[in-house]
């Protein structure tokens, strides 16, 4: 493996774990400080104290899973510098704005509004606080907001043109930028799968505390608000998600193609619901490309166009360029090796550019503009090696895939279910084996929430902007040894970090719950 | 000055205040160095509910200076944290302690102790203001990098910004950059001990000890930024041209000094609580104009040694104008912003830290 390989692979590992680590607290911020702001707006609007001791027992929780997500946070910011300082170039006219639009709008609201948050509750009056805690709630989706704009940007590079002589790319329309379709939907999928996991983080304590008998009637209180979240939050979810299935359908249908192991495609494809990935099978060859499946016939055309008898590509018609059908017309998509070629050629006339400036050669600097252009949306495609290069790892998005839509349709049950018995049934509560599903359902959607990032972000590669750069020429130049110790640097104090977090929220669950909430 | 050129100095303008509000903003890591004072270790449960509230807004400070460096200077985030990455790497890991340890010092169940979190608070304290005036040095006294963005047309080696082997850590060895580094941690101290006189409601020996911590960490902190200033006047001439050039920038910095000391004074020599604020403004000043004498007038802010052609100035190195008009526009919000945090941090810091805040 070259050096700049083994670069590229362990600033992967270093953003993935960064990522992932990040992912596992932030939904639960996103969601927790909504049903927090639910719940002291009962209390201001209903004076009841019980409804005080609540909120304070769910802050205190979102106080410890906060300052956790704060941390890892910070240094994905950063390591688009350190890890990725090529990319940091090509693209940080357009990259960098939402980043600082997120520190002005919501990091500032955030952290100013969360200190009267946890402290104010005898220095500002109730409304006050109340209205804090809103802007808390607030300021932490507004952040989701730029920082989910920011990497819709980079699946959907749109609002932009390409400056040869400074050799990046620059910002030309700002609302194209922040507010396009991906983004949008990447957004409220995002958040509304935030609320969803502390919908059901919240239902599953509850239940602990209710098998326990412990604050029942607290319990049961909370369990109302977190399954109506959850509730809104999973089918806003599944709503979103269908929309994101289309977007990716239209501005990344490799991806689409590896989420369902699907490597020749056809009009009216189908849907693999369940099925078993051939690991032998390679872009090309002869061999099926699954070993066992269920499938759900015309599905994936559903999915994709909103179409049964709509034309789904796989890996190897992306590869190889195909033809298909629509609404009467014939439209050809050409295949990786020509992107390849016309990558290189993109590249070849920004050489040219760059010298026929340097001479003041205006003509050639004209003809190598021309071709730059026409060639320049494969321009990626010209740090490629060879096709197969532009195929993501399959087996991983597809089983990423199925297990976040498995999951899914657990969760959707699970909280319709509780919705049920915390309003119709309420003795079923303290079943056993529904508590026990309950505190289950816990993993179950952080499993969830982390096989979509992977879908998501194991499925774009190699794409670091789609088709304009890929990772291999997005990192920084720095030792690959010196990345190595870092991200075990990193991957120590996440754990003994995260540790920590389990073990002081547990305590604190266990403790509070002991006596009445106060 | 076409449009450009005055978004970009309006931007560095930017930077220069974000970075100064930050550098007033470490008296939080300042107050955190004396959690194993002798003479303030009585106290550490005050003094952590006093500067515990204010950790946040230190940390979104550092955010928002990277944010706003990468939205209009990306070249400089690409070439000095792609190319210091052990001197970046070492920042943010004592930042990140930080952020847990406030929250996790108190909390039964922390798994490593009080303790254990307190000595993450001191190294983010010692390491997190040192590290960041080693990392701001770099602009003052130049570092090893190379830019070549032609190297983009090279698949085999795109990448564009080359440093030096040692990657950040020759930073740290050079002393003029560790002589701001030390300097900017003995100042981030006076305004820690300065803060808390004003914020801790407590005895008469608290009073006292912190008055003593304002008065020795003044002194060293005084000696520190005349030899620092000697030695940069002494290496980088621009900065006296610059300083005196752009006169008003040599007025804010000279009134800066004045109120800086002013405030160490107020605060070991009165009875007065108010010396952080003229110590803070004094910081605020003094680093704004020292920043923007580093980028404006044609200066280049990030000085090559290895090769001068490679310098970053403002010209250089900013997005394009459309970018930063955008952008500009998006800075209408600051003032807002700067509005709700004084008046929340006046409401949260009225009657200030007493016994009963601790629990």
């Amino acid at each position: 493996m070259t050096e700049i390989a083994n670069v590229v692979d362990w600033s992967r590992a270093q953003f993935a774990l960064t990522a992932m680590y990040h992912w596992l607290f932030v939904p639960l911020t996103i969601g927790l400080a909504f049903i927090v702001a639910i719940m002291e707006s009962i209390y201001v609007r209903t004076g009841n104290a019980r409804w005080k001791g609540i909120t304070k027992f769910w802050m205190t929780l979102f106080g410890i899973n906060f300052a956790i997500g704060v941390a890892t946070g910070l240094i994905l910011e950063f390591e688009f510098g350190t890890n990725w300082s090529n990319y940091s170039w090509f693209v940080g006219d357009i990259f960098g704005a939402p980043l600082a639009i997120e520190g002005i709008f919501a990091f500032f609201l955030e952290a100013t509004f969360v200190a009267v948050m946890f402290f104010g509750w005898n220095r500002v009056s109730k409304r006050f606080h109340l209205v804090s805690t809103w802007l808390v709630a607030i300021g932490v989706s507004l952040s989701a907001l730029w920082i989910l704009v920011a990497n819709a940007w980079m699946q959907n590079p749109v609002g932009m043109e390409f400056d040869p002589a400074q050799m990046r790319n620059v910002m030309s329309k700002f609302s194209e930028v922040a507010f396009n379709s991906v983004s949008m939907n990447k957004f409220f999928h995002a958040t509304t799968s935030g609320w969803c996991l502390a919908g059901v983080f919240v239902a599953g304590i509850s239940y602990w505390m209710i098998w326990r008998k412990r604050n029942v009637e607290n319990a049961r209180l909370s369990m109302k608000v977190g399954s109506w979240v959850g509730v809104a939050g999973i089918l806003l979810t599944m709503w979103t998600g269908d929309g994101s299935a289309v977007e990716v359908s239209r501005v990344q249908p490799m991806k689409l193609a590896a989420m369902e192991g699907l490597y020749d495609g056809s009009y009216g494809q189908s849907l693999v619901g369940v099925g078993i990935l051939n690991p032998d099978k390679q872009p090309g060859d002869s061999l099926p490309a699954m070993l066992a499946e269920i499938s759900i016939p015309k599905g994936l055309s559903i999915l994709a166009n909103h179409d049964p008898n709509s034309f789904v590509p796989g890996i190897n018609d992306l590869l190889n360029g195909y033809e298909y059908e629509k609404n009467g017309a014939k439209i050809k998509v050409e295949g990786v090796d020509t992107k390849i070629e016309r990558g290189k050629a993109a590249i070849e006339a920004l050489r040219m550019y760059g010298t026929a400036r340097e001479k003041g050669d205006s003509a050639t600097m004209k003809a190598s503009l021309t071709q730059l252009n026409k060639d320049y949306d494969c321009f990626g495609y010209g740090y490629l090696s060879a096709p197969k290069d532009a195929v993501p790892p399959v087996g991983m998005t597809f089983y990423a895939f199925r297990i976040m839509v498995m999951a899914g349709g657990f969760i959707l049950l699970w909280m319709f279910v509780t919705l049920l018995l915390s309003y119709k049934y309420p003795k079923w509560l303290g079943n056993r084996w529904i508590c026990l599903i309950g505190i289950l359902s816990i993993p179950i959607v952080w499993i969830c929430s982390q096989a979509g990032w992977v879908v998501a972000e194991v499925g774009r590669q190699p794409w670091v902007i789609q088709n304009l750069m890929p990772t291999n020429a997005a990192v920084s130049a720095i030792p690959a040894s010196n990345v190595q110790t870092t991200f075990w640097i990193f991957a120590a104090l996440f754990t003994a970090l995260l540790i920590a977090e389990v073990s002081i929220m547990l305590n604190y669950i266990s403790k509070a719950s002991q006596k009445p909430f106060a | 000055m076409n449009g450009l050129e005055f978004l970009q100095n309006y931007w560095w303008l930017i930077i220069s205040l974000v970075g100064a509000i930050l550098v007033f903003m470490l008296f939080v890591q300042g107050g955190q160095t004396f959690l194993f004072c002798k003479s303030l270790s009585p106290y550490t449960d005050l003094i952590t509910a006093s500067i515990g509230r204010k950790w946040e807004l230190t940390y979104t400070t550092l955010v928002l200076f990277g944010g706003a460096f990468f939205a209009s200077f990306p070249l400089f985030y690409s070439t000095s944290f792609g190319g210091a990455y052990w001197l970046w790497m070492a920042i943010l890991l004592s930042f990140v302690i930080q952020a847990v340890s406030y929250e996790y010092r108190r909390k039964k169940g922390n798994i490593y102790g009080a303790r254990f979190y307190e000595t993450l608070l001191l190294l983010n304290g010692l390491l997190g203001c040192t590290l960041l005036g080693i990392a701001v040095g770099t602009m003052f006294f130049g570092a090893d990098f190379t830019v070549s963005k032609s190297n983009l047309l090279d698949p085999g080696q795109p990448v564009i910004s080359q440093w030096g082997p040692l990657h950040g850590l020759e930073a740290i060895a050079d002393w003029r950059c560790l002589l701001l580094g030390v300097t900017i941690l003995f100042f981030a101290r006076t305004l820690g001990a300065l803060y808390l006189q004003n914020n801790v409601r407590s005895d008469h020996k608290f009073a006292s000890a912190i008055r003593r911590a304002v008065l020795v960490n003044g002194l060293i902190f005084a000696v520190l930024f005349v030899a620092f200033v000697i030695v940069l006047l002494a290496q980088r001439p621009i900065y006296l041209t610059n300083l005196t050039t752009l006169w008003w920038f040599g007025f804010l910095f000279v009134l800066g000094v004045i109120l800086a000391l002013l405030g160490i004074y107020t605060g070991a020599f009165t009875k007065s609580k108010a010396g952080i604020w003229w110590s803070g403004t004094g910081t605020i000043l003094v680093v704004l104009s020292l920043l923007a004498a580093a980028g404006l007038n044609g200066n280049s802010y990030l000085p090559s040694i290895t090769d001068p052609a490679s310098s970053l100035t403002i010209a250089n190195s900013s997005s394009s104008e459309y970018t930063l008009r955008t952008m500009a526009w998006v800075s209408i919000a600051i003032p807002f912003v700067v509005a709700y945090i004084t008046y929340v941090w006046s409401k949260m810091n009225k009657g200030g830290i007493t016994k009963q805040d601790i629990h």
